[in-house]
């Protein structure tokens, strides 16, 4: 037995050197790891470069950390809108080379920005067990009416998204809600119309957590990330989507500032922006691609479950990342507040 | 010994013996010293300096007076109520011109937005528009700034600046204490929207003890048993009680929903044994979190108070009762009070470790059973503000110190926790 460590150990060894090009990838973990690990980092493999995957939950503080330290070990981190814009600003992420990427008319407007490239469209709608709710809700307003459909609601913890969600539920149009929500009075009518909802939420911190309470039958319906209600679905659960005043939004590919990995990981994102991954990627979850060219590559029933599908897209929302940065805090400040009255 | 030894023959000098004496006692005490220095240094930088890092990082605050030294100074003798002065305009597009990179603006305008909504975005497309061509006087100066963003005539941004031009702070610190400094630097009270420190410290401490509470109520029976028991049995039991110590927190957690749920195992069986109609709501609220975190700190309750019941003799009980008193009063009377060092002991640890606790709640709790820490993690990972998520963590601190202060005055002794 020992030898035969011994000569694993060897051979593992001698392997190394061969393997010396590694790129750390880091993304959100969960089905979206898994799509991303058939979609970009395997066929990438094939060019020499190994891809060691790494998950974490957003955390920008471990980024901001490395790059004042100068001990880069992030080569290519999936970034959130709102912390691309930040992460630009404040200097964690290198300034992207689009000559090396493609044609930025390939891509869709809100995909290009200074240090990150979009890498899918993903929105957070409305969702229901199909099997245990034969009245669909088709309006935020039906969402927030407990006579109608009576039982518990799952929305996220915390004031992202929710604030939206209680002004549509309110009657303001999509067009008009973050307009409505910069005023002092928009945000008090939104804080109003969650604090009637209050009793009937259960919060969920993680995205893997709505799907779960719907099928468990402990809520009616949910706000959730509609690649995670996509993942149920194909493991046999028969959920559904109301893509009416659902809140879309892109995750983006950043290289953090300073890696020695850099040439390797401009390569990998260029690849992972061609329309072939990006179609391969949106077989795998339901999340939009960002090259337009990829959507001629989808069969008509996959387009369909894609946030980008023109239907699905109709009455949604595009979040706005300015309004967030600018309020965020704040807000959130003030949504722990309003949780503890 | 060796150092006594040439000054036993005569004993002449009672003096010269005393010396030697000390001096042997300063090469023991100096021995032992450096026997712990190492562990001492290791404590330095492991324990103390982080902590340092910590409170320095709660009252620092560089930002401000790093970007826009000319604007500070410009504002040095605005009132803060009247419009400021012209210079101060160019000053801000001479400062943010002058700016070596990028993320000095970032830091900028995070510091500012986190002091007033929307600064981040003013601050930042101004950077961007840089250079302004055209700019000769400093009323030109304001005329183009007010045009690229009309917010720059507002005031509240410029009290803002001028408010955090020293580099040291305590408005972190005031904040985790839902003070703040108004522009004229009157000390006030938060809006009430913006209040919610004070009540999730005073929910931290509320879910600690109560957890405390109920893990001195499960754990002391249990650790009674096993002490009684011959050391075998006792020992197999113990590995039963240390088990969940090598199971992830996560898994753990994860085992609490499957068996809490309204579908779950706990309600179905109540369910079924007709006690409850509906399924109650164990998870995602207070009821959920207290279940889990009793659960996973049970353990630290149950081995000092085990440790401590072992060394008391059971004949001190049989002496009580041979004595006339009855068994229920000679366990209140004389065997309890013998375990107060391990209930003391058991009691504070559950309690400190508690108050730190974040994942269990953050996955079982609702928005309203968020504890301290969950507000540090998000300043830390999701604003990064960094300052603000120093302040709170010296907020908890602080708390905890004052806490085993008092507990000390009341139990007049030391507690060990080893």
């Amino acid at each position: 037995m020992k030898k035969i460590l011994l000569a694993a150990a060897l051979v593992a060894g001698a392997a190394l050197p061969a393997l010396a090009q590694q790129l750390t990838v880091v993304n959100f973990g969960g089905a979206n790891a898994n799509a991303q690990k058939k979609a970009f980092y395997e066929p990438f493999e094939k060019s020499g470069v190994k891809v060691v995957p790494v998950e974490y939950n957003g955390e920008q503080a471990k980024i901001k950390a490395m790059v004042e330290t100068k001990k880069i070990t992030w080569d290519v981190v999936e970034v959130e809108s709102p912390d691309v814009a930040r992460g630009c600003d404040e200097g964690l992420f290198e300034k992207l080379d689009y000559s090396k990427i493609g044609a930025k008319g390939d891509f869709l407007p809100a995909a290009v920005s200074d240090c990150g490239i979009g890498i899918f469209v993903w929105s957070t709608v409305m969702a229901y067990d199909g099997d245990k709710l034969k009245t669909a809700p088709t309006t935020w307003a039906d969402f927030w009416d407990t006579k109608k459909i009576p039982g518990k609601r799952a929305m996220r913890k915390g004031a992202r998204y929710n604030l939206e969600f209680a002004l549509m539920a309110d009657g303001v149009k999509p067009a008009d809600v973050y307009k409505v929500l910069a005023t002092k009075d928009g945000a008090d009518r939104a804080f109003k119309r969650l604090t009637e909802l209050k009793p009937s939420i259960q919060w969920w911190e993680a995205g893997a957590q709505p799907p779960q309470f719907l099928v468990a039958g402990d809520v009616v319906m949910a706000t959730a990330y509609n690649g995670r209600i996509d993942a149920a679905n194909r493991e046999g659960k028969n959920l559904k989507i109301t893509w009416t005043g659902g809140i879309y939004d892109l995750d983006y590919w950043t290289i953090t500032k300073g890696t020695p990995n850099k040439d390797a990981a401009l390569k990998f994102i260029a690849f992972a922006s061609t329309p072939d991954a990006q179609a391969e990627y949106a077989k795998n979850i339901a999340y939009g691609p960002t090259n337009k060219n990829a959507l001629a590559k989808l069969d008509a029933k996959t387009l369909a479950n894609l946030p980008t599908a023109p239907a699905n897209a109709k009455d949604a929302l595009q979040f706005n990342l300015k309004f967030w940065a600018d309020q965020g805090e704040e807000l959130e400040k003030r949504f722990a507040s309003w949780a503890a009255q | 010994m060796s150092a006594l030894a040439p000054a036993l023959p005569g004993i002449a000098d009672p003096r010269a013996l005393q010396r030697s004496l000390g001096r042997a006692e300063r090469v023991r005490k100096l021995r032992a010293f450096a026997l712990t220095l190492p562990l001492l240094v290791f404590l330095m930088l492991t324990f103390l300096v982080p902590i340092a890092a910590l409170l320095k990082r709660a009252i620092e605050n560089p930002e401000v007076a790093n970007a826009l030294p000319r604007t500070v100074s410009a504002l040095e003798r605005w009132n803060r109520r009247d419009p400021p002065p012209d210079e101060a305009y160019a000053a801000v597009l001479a400062d943010l011109g002058a700016l070596p990179e990028s993320a000095d603006a970032g830091a900028l305008a995070r510091r500012l937005n986190s002091e007033v909504p929307g600064a981040r975005s003013l601050v930042m497309n101004a950077y961007k528009a840089l250079p302004l061509e055209g700019v000769a006087s400093p009323g030109q100066a304001k005329a183009r700034l007010t045009a690229l963003d009309e917010r720059w005539a507002d005031l509240k941004y410029w009290q803002a600046i001028a408010k955090n031009g020293s580099r040291w702070t305590g408005d972190y610190l005031l904040a985790s204490v839902d003070l703040k400094r108004d522009a004229q630097g009157t000390i006030e009270r938060m809006a009430p929207d913006q209040r919610v420190f004070g009540r999730i410290l005073v929910r931290t401490f509320e879910i600690s003890m109560i957890v405390t509470a109920w893990c001195l109520l499960l754990g002391y029976p249990l650790a009674y048993w096993l002490s009684t028991l011959p050391a075998r049995q006792a020992n197999i039991l113990m590995i039963v009680v240390l088990v969940p110590f090598w199971t992830s927190i996560l898994v753990r957690v994860a085992a609490w929903i499957v068996l809490l749920q309204s579908a779950g195992l706990v309600n179905r069986a109540l369910i079924a044994t007709g006690v409850i109609d509906h399924p109650l709501a164990l998870l995602f609220n207070r009821t959920g979190v207290i279940i889990a975190m009793t659960h996973i700190l049970l353990p630290f309750m149950i081995l000092p108070l085990y440790s401590v019941m072992k060394g008391i003799p059971p004949s001190y009980l049989r002496a009580a009762v041979s004595l006339g008193s009855t068994p229920l009063a000679a366990f209140f009377r004389v065997y309890v009070p013998q375990t107060y060092p391990g209930i003391g002991a058991g009691a504070l640890l559950v309690f400190i470790l508690s108050i730190g606790y974040y994942v269990t709640p953050a996955l079982l709790g609702g928005a309203d059973d968020q504890m301290l820490s969950y507000y540090i993690a998000q300043y830390t990972n999701v604003n990064v503000n960094w300052g603000m998520a120093s302040a709170l963590g010296a907020l908890l601190l602080a708390a905890t110190l004052v806490l085993y202060a008092f507990y000390r005055r009341i139990t007049k002794s030391e507690v060990s926790l080893g």
